[in-house]
């Protein structure tokens, strides 16, 4: 799960083009909308194109999305959960 | 010294209809343009309703001019064809006496082409043809239509988004207020693409369903694609050549909404501004307004900003309102000057258009827009809205001569 | 008799250097940061995250904008809602354009990108410095074949003697791959005076936007 979120936090400072920022930057815990990275609604589609691209996820509602996006350490999660194979 | 800006002409093409006349009788049978896209290989075709015009390029060079020749993307094809038909209904010759300007509008400019030569092109195939990206500049549909109208005394393009159009004709009104221009030619063209498809598809605001402008269930636009222009000349030049005056512009707004790239603020604070200028030029209160033709583009976002900012300006009550996106589709850059075209109409005939598939008012809101075709209520003046992203807001207003 | 409006300052951005109110403030460095607009944000330190979501147009057109409104508080002289905006260019977005046709051009394995779409349109970079500086006043964006100061005169002229705005920022932002130029103007009703300011006219837009820097 560690690796994934290091991962996870690369993927995200390249996507979102946070070059101010490093992996030790994201707190994985943090929410990354409104309060702790402050992210806002185009930063979240590019990560639900994150998810799709990287690893073939689908999101299907926008409460779902809700969740999954709230943190780095819910994506990954949802990450692990949905694996396939 | 300002000169009333008046309207001799109106042309228009869209996807409920050629021209005046063929948009008039969908409007009236309420026949929404919005279904499946058909002319361009998309893989999104069954899935996503779009409000296209069913003619192919060749077919809309035959109505824009069988005998010119050259390179014409969809878009500047679309603009000759309603610039032409303004044209002719304002019986106006360019070639005589008096400074007539063109000013257009348009966001996708000849991307229908271009888009077509980059994938050649990329493919390393060699079948891309050069002559498919010289189109590719918004002023070049700009140019062509000043080529095939003979306009020559002030050309120019705007492209500010969704309010192109509109500000396009604020812009033409401005100048022939001022005395720089005795008549402009004002409005805009957009034509559908993969481009822009895909890109709204990426920001995830297209519905899968025709869209329901101000309902609660909303969820998202239709593109549209097509063209709207007016004639627009000074009173004084208008009533020396006897022209068929069939409005005037009686008040124009612009302001920046200053909140996101693509979103709306949430109390329409750039919305009521541009509201609250245009009523002020046209030295209107709110209850002046008869009929407002909202943006309503049926995604979340706007309906519920612009819903706030009618209830914030129009305190007393809002008056008859309704988006008529729901016949059209989002016709992006030219939504401005179709929609003014459809204002223009409405004050003839004395007409006020339904909201297409509404059913439920939103639940933050009490508003409910007009949902049948009204006739036999007094039509005086029209607010028309135009809301671009880059939160360029811009409000029309239209009244009778 | 004609109101005469005032150009109290401008700023040029072009060949890596930054000139500003006729003198030159920046140059790039190429052995520093390997862009020049991260370059020029760093050296002005700017504290600004989203500067580095924005494309490259709209790069350039904030950090003109910070240039010529630096130190100026203009909204300490001015509501919001008199500010206006009249920029043009003759590339509009095609830079972003190129880079989001990119993204798509594979039917099997395309992720078209919201981020880059969003910039794929020439006014953004008016509304990237609206919602940096709160200017809620009118603005256009023109498309034009080259820098025409007599049409730019005209419209700003136009909505200064309405009374739409009191200040505008005018000018050229043009960029298309390496080829990038930026011209601002603050042009303002009165102005107190200063070194540098000049009289409102196409010539004298004219002769500011061709300085060689």
């Amino acid at each position: 799960m560690e690796q994934l979120i290091d991962k996870l936090k690369h993927e995200i400072i390249g996507v979102l083009n946070l070059s101010e920022m490093t992996p030790a930057d994201i707190d994985e815990n943090a929410p990354l909308f409104i309060e702790g990275l402050g992210l806002d609604s185009i930063d979240a589609l590019e990560l639900i194109v994150l998810l799709e691209k990287n690893y073939g996820l689908k999101l299907g509602t926008a409460e779902e999305g809700k969740r999954v996006l709230h943190s780095v350490r819910s994506m990954a999660e949802f990450i692990t959960s949905n694996k396939k194979g | 010294m300002q000169h009333k800006v008046v309207v001799t002409g109106i042309g228009i093409i869209s996807a409920i209809g050629f021209d005046t006349k063929g948009v008039m009788d969908s409007l009236q049978a309420q026949r929404s343009g919005i279904g499946r896209l058909s002319l361009i290989d998309s893989v999104y075709k069954d899935e996503i309703p779009v409000a296209e015009i069913k003619a192919t390029n060749d077919e809309l060079l035959q109505i824009a001019d069988p005998g010119i020749t050259g390179n014409y993307s969809r878009t500047s094809l679309l603009g000759i064809i309603a610039a032409r038909q303004a044209i002719a209904a304002a019986r106006i010759d360019v070639s005589a006496p008096g400074r007539t300007g063109l000013i257009s509008a348009t966001t996708v400019g000849g991307m229908d082409r271009s888009e077509i030569f980059y994938r050649g092109y990329l493919s390393g195939s060699g079948k891309a043809r050069l002559r498919d990206v010289v189109t590719h500049d918004c002023g070049d549909s700009t140019e062509k239509i000043a080529d095939c109208t003979g306009i020559r005394d002030y050309i120019t393009t705007i492209n500010t988004a969704c309010s192109s159009s509109a500000n396009a004709i604020m812009v033409g009104a401005r100048l022939i207020r001022e005395g720089k221009l005795d008549r402009v030619v004002a409005g805009g063209t957009d034509a559908l693409t993969l481009f822009t498809l895909n890109g709204f598809n990426s920001l995830m605001i297209l519905d899968r369903n025709p869209c329901r402008p101000f309902d609660e269930d909303r969820n998202g636009l239709n593109l549209g694609e097509g063209s709207g222009f007016l004639v627009l000349e000074s009173e004084e030049f208008a009533c020396r050549e006897n022209k068929n005056v069939l409005g005037v512009i009686k008040g124009y707004g612009n302001a920046c909404d200053a909140y996101h790239q693509t979103a709306s603020s949430p109390e329409g604070h750039g919305a009521c501004l541009s509201m609250l200028k245009a009523l002020e030029v046209a030295g209107l209160a709110p209850d002046a307004i008869s009929y407002i033709n909202a943006h309503g583009t049926g995604t979340k976002n706007n309906d519920l900003s612009e819903g706030v900012a009618l209830e914030t300006v129009f305190q007393a009550g809002i008056p008859h309102c309704s988006s008529t996106k729901s016949y059209t589709g989002h016709t992006l850059g030219a939504a401005g000057g179709i929609e003014a075209v459809l204002s223009i109409i409405a004050l003839q005939h004395q007409w006020i258009y339904p909201n297409l598939n509404f059913a439920r008012p939103m639940n933050e809101l009490g508003f409910v827009p007009v949902t049948a075709f009204v006739t036999g209520i007094p039509v005086n003046c029209i607010m028309s809205n135009s809301f671009g992203f880059g939160g360029n807001n811009s409000t029309l207003i239209f009244s009778r001569y | 008799m004609e109101e005469l409006y005032i150009i109290s300052d401008h700023c040029i951005i072009r060949n890596n250097s930054v000139v500003s109110g006729g003198k030159k403030v920046f140059e790039y460095d190429r052995g520093g940061e390997p862009s020049f607009f991260t370059a020029l944000y760093r050296h002005f330190d700017l504290n600004y995250p989203k500067f580095f979501k924005m494309d490259n147009l709209c790069k350039l057109g904030l950090l003109a904008s910070e240039v010529l409104l630096r130190e100026k508080n203009i909204l300490r002289r001015y509501p919001g809602d008199q500010v206006g905006l009249i920029l043009s260019n003759a590339a509009s977005s095609i830079d972003t354009d190129r880079n989001y046709q990119i993204s798509i051009n594979d039917r099997t394995g395309y992720f078209s990108s919201p981020s880059v779409f969003v910039y794929t349109l020439a006014n953004i970079v008016i509304g990237e410095i609206s919602i940096r500086q709160k200017f809620l006043g009118e603005s256009t964006f023109f498309i034009e074949e080259k820098f025409n100061p007599e049409r730019l005169y005209t419209q700003v002229k136009l909505i200064l003697d309405e009374g739409i705005i009191s200040c505008c920022i005018c000018g050229w932002v043009e960029l298309d791959g390496d080829h990038y130029e930026a011209v601002l103007y603050l042009v303002e009703k009165s102005a107190p005076l200063a070194d540098g300011i000049a009289i409102f006219e196409p010539e004298k837009l004219h002769e500011i936007f061709l300085q060689r820097i």
